[in-house]
């Protein structure tokens, strides 16, 4: 799958996350990386360093917006103010498409600041998918829901996590950011397998996928990014890999942050299976 | 359970604050046992009961509100004491949780909210008031808008007693009783140098910033907070400028905001011409004006 229409037909390769302790390392190395992908929050704003720094990265790489609060599943409308300034950071970084979680994290308008699990139900993923539709339509670019990581299931849910993301897409006719750390961290939460659910995934929808690092406590996993790609979340992107194809790939790396030599050479580890994908192809 | 109730039932126990130990209450917002309240729509699993899976949630919301409280108020953390800040932000918090989509906006009515709780700050009210209202203004210079800025020759071309200047959004004004432009940079200072913090050099870092507060002696100063290059900086002013600069961004005209500017002035009559212009100069300079229209 090198290109879909839920990626805006693109070809990227592995990229990174655009963080500020490394802004001076690119700006003044200006170091080669297929793309950047960019916390969209961080410059829905009216002006200043934040909007200079993203506008110099645009004139040297590619970027894609990542959103973390727009809460596709919370039950409440759509903030229209955060649409609009979204909508104008659109227009400024030219994103092939656009990606946010398939989660809750305002009700009543408070915000939790927070990727709260859904319940699977149908009346979820129809209020879901409507939002998601509703997003598309509003900002005209392909939009890619991404499963997170939970620590908490709800006894409404009438299907699995894989089920209720396959309804919502459908539904909405949207593509997939499968995080394959996310579905490592909630099988080890959830007791679950996490091939099933790479296995279930429409592959057809997968627009980008998400690698990561996690925390490991005595009885859960929390998904911080902090760490490495461990080993069987490598299998997992590598099933993910053989099931959709050459995929946009990214490295999320937000806390104890190390250097940005570190964190690219981390996130090209991709290429192993990357490459085999494409000799794979050749053959 | 309908998805609105489950969220309102869920967000209701997320946004509960944590006990002092840092863990979630025993009791639910319903008043009755967390466990059942919690049991009621949480799974448990085979190594987590359903108020243990709840209260990893609650933890993090509790963390990351105010771990943002901390890097936005440093200034205001340095006034109370690290333990009066923090529930100072918990009550702050409680009554008024997020409305916005960014973290960004999360102090926004800290300075109202603590003007109407007094017991917070006590004898240091002011202080604490004129130090929030600084670092609100930084978080808004820091990332306010900037219009194309007016050059020094659009100004001599056509600056009459109707002219009507615009001050940049960006650019705040604030008159203060205390010098907490002196406090801030030197919290912030000593935050600087956290990356080589023992614990030694962690205990004189707050004896420095408890100094740095008690020495605070109050004195009625102008301040202009505004950008240079991306970087926000703490101007100060003389109270004449303050107050033209203040009737401009009310929309009054030049020439209005001259006059109300000079009432009750200590400045010499014959010295004003001379101040005004080169006051104006060095905010044109800085770019502080944007649009000018000229009405008849």
């Amino acid at each position: 799958m090198p290109a879909n229409r839920f990626n805006g037909f693109t070809d990227y390769g592995i990229g990174i996350g655009l963080r500020a302790p490394h802004y001076h390392h690119i700006l003044s190395r200006k170091p080669v990386v297929d793309w950047f992908e960019i916390i969209s929050e961080n410059f829905m704003i009216d002006g200043g360093r934040p909007l200079h720094i993203l506008d110099q990265i645009l004139e040297q790489y590619k970027v894609v917006q990542h959103g973390v609060s727009m809460y596709f599943g919370s039950a409440e409308k759509l903030n229209r103010e955060h649409l609009r300034r979204l909508k104008d950071l659109v227009k400024r970084t030219g994103t092939p498409w656009l990606s946010d979680h398939l989660c809750w994290g305002s009700v009543d308008g408070r915000y939790t600041h927070d990727l709260l699990p859904m319940p699977y139900t149908f009346e979820a993923a129809k209020i879901t998918g409507q939002k998601v539709r509703e997003v598309q339509d509003f900002l005209e670019i392909p939009v890619a829901v991404e499963n997170v990581s939970s620590y908490a299931e709800y006894h409404v849910s009438e299907m699995t996590e894989w089920e209720f993301l396959n309804e919502v897409v459908e539904r909405a006719d949207c593509g997939i950011l499968l995080d394959v750390n996310n579905i490592y961290v909630s099988s080890q939460n959830h007791n679950f397998d996490p091939f099933a659910y790479v296995n279930s995934v429409p592959a057809e929808r997968v627009a980008q996928i998400h690698i990561a690092g996690h925390s490991r406590y005595r009885k859960y996993i929390l998904d911080t990014h902090d760490h490495p790609v461990i080993d069987p979340v490598w299998k997992l992107y590598e099933r993910a890999i053989q099931r959709v194809g050459h995929t946009a790939t990214l490295l999320e790396w937000d806390d104890s942050i190390p250097t940005f030599q570190e964190v690219h050479d981390e996130a090209l580890k991709a290429n192993r299976f990357l490459k085999d994908t494409v000799l794979a192809k050749a053959v | 359970m309908k998805l609105m109730k489950l969220q309102r039932t869920m967000a209701r126990a997320v946004m509960q604050p944590l006990t002092r130990a840092e863990r979630m209450q025993r009791k639910s917002p319903a008043g009755g046992s967390m466990s059942k309240y919690a049991s009621r729509f949480i799974k448990p699993n085979d190594r987590l009961t359903s108020f243990e899976r709840l209260e990893i949630y609650n933890r993090q919301y509790w963390f990351r509100v105010l771990s943002c409280m901390v890097e936005d108020f440093p200034g205001l953390r340095a006034v109370l004491g690290e333990r009066r800040f923090e529930e100072m932000s918990k009550a702050y918090l409680v009554d008024n949780p997020s409305r916005s989509f960014t973290l960004r906006n999360l102090g926004s009515r800290l300075e109202a909210w603590l003007r109407k709780h007094p017991k917070w700050a006590g004898v240091k009210q002011k202080l604490a008031l004129d130090i929030v209202r600084l670092e609100w203004a930084d978080i808004e210079a820091f990332d306010g808008k900037a219009e194309p800025a007016l050059s020094k020759e659009d100004l001599n071309d056509g600056a009459g007693p109707n002219l009507r200047l615009h001050l940049q959004p960006y650019v705040r004004l604030l008159a203060l009783r205390y010098p907490v432009d002196d406090l801030l940079l030197e919290v912030r200072e000593s935050d600087e140098d956290k990356d080589v913090a023992s614990n030694a050099f962690q205990e004189r870092r707050k004896r420095k910033r408890v100094q740095a507060v008690a020495k605070l002696k109050p004195a009625d100063i102008y301040l202009v907070v505004h950008r240079v290059d991306f970087s926000v900086y703490f101007r100060r002013i003389e109270r004449e400028e303050f107050a033209i600069l203040s009737a401009l961004r009310e929309g009054k005209h030049l020439g209005k905001a001259i006059d109300l500017a000079f009432r009750k002035s200590a400045i010499p009559p014959e010295k004003r011409a001379e101040k005004v212009q080169e006051w104006f100069q060095n905010w044109a300079a800085l770019g502080w004006f944007m649009k000018a229209e000229e009405k008849s």
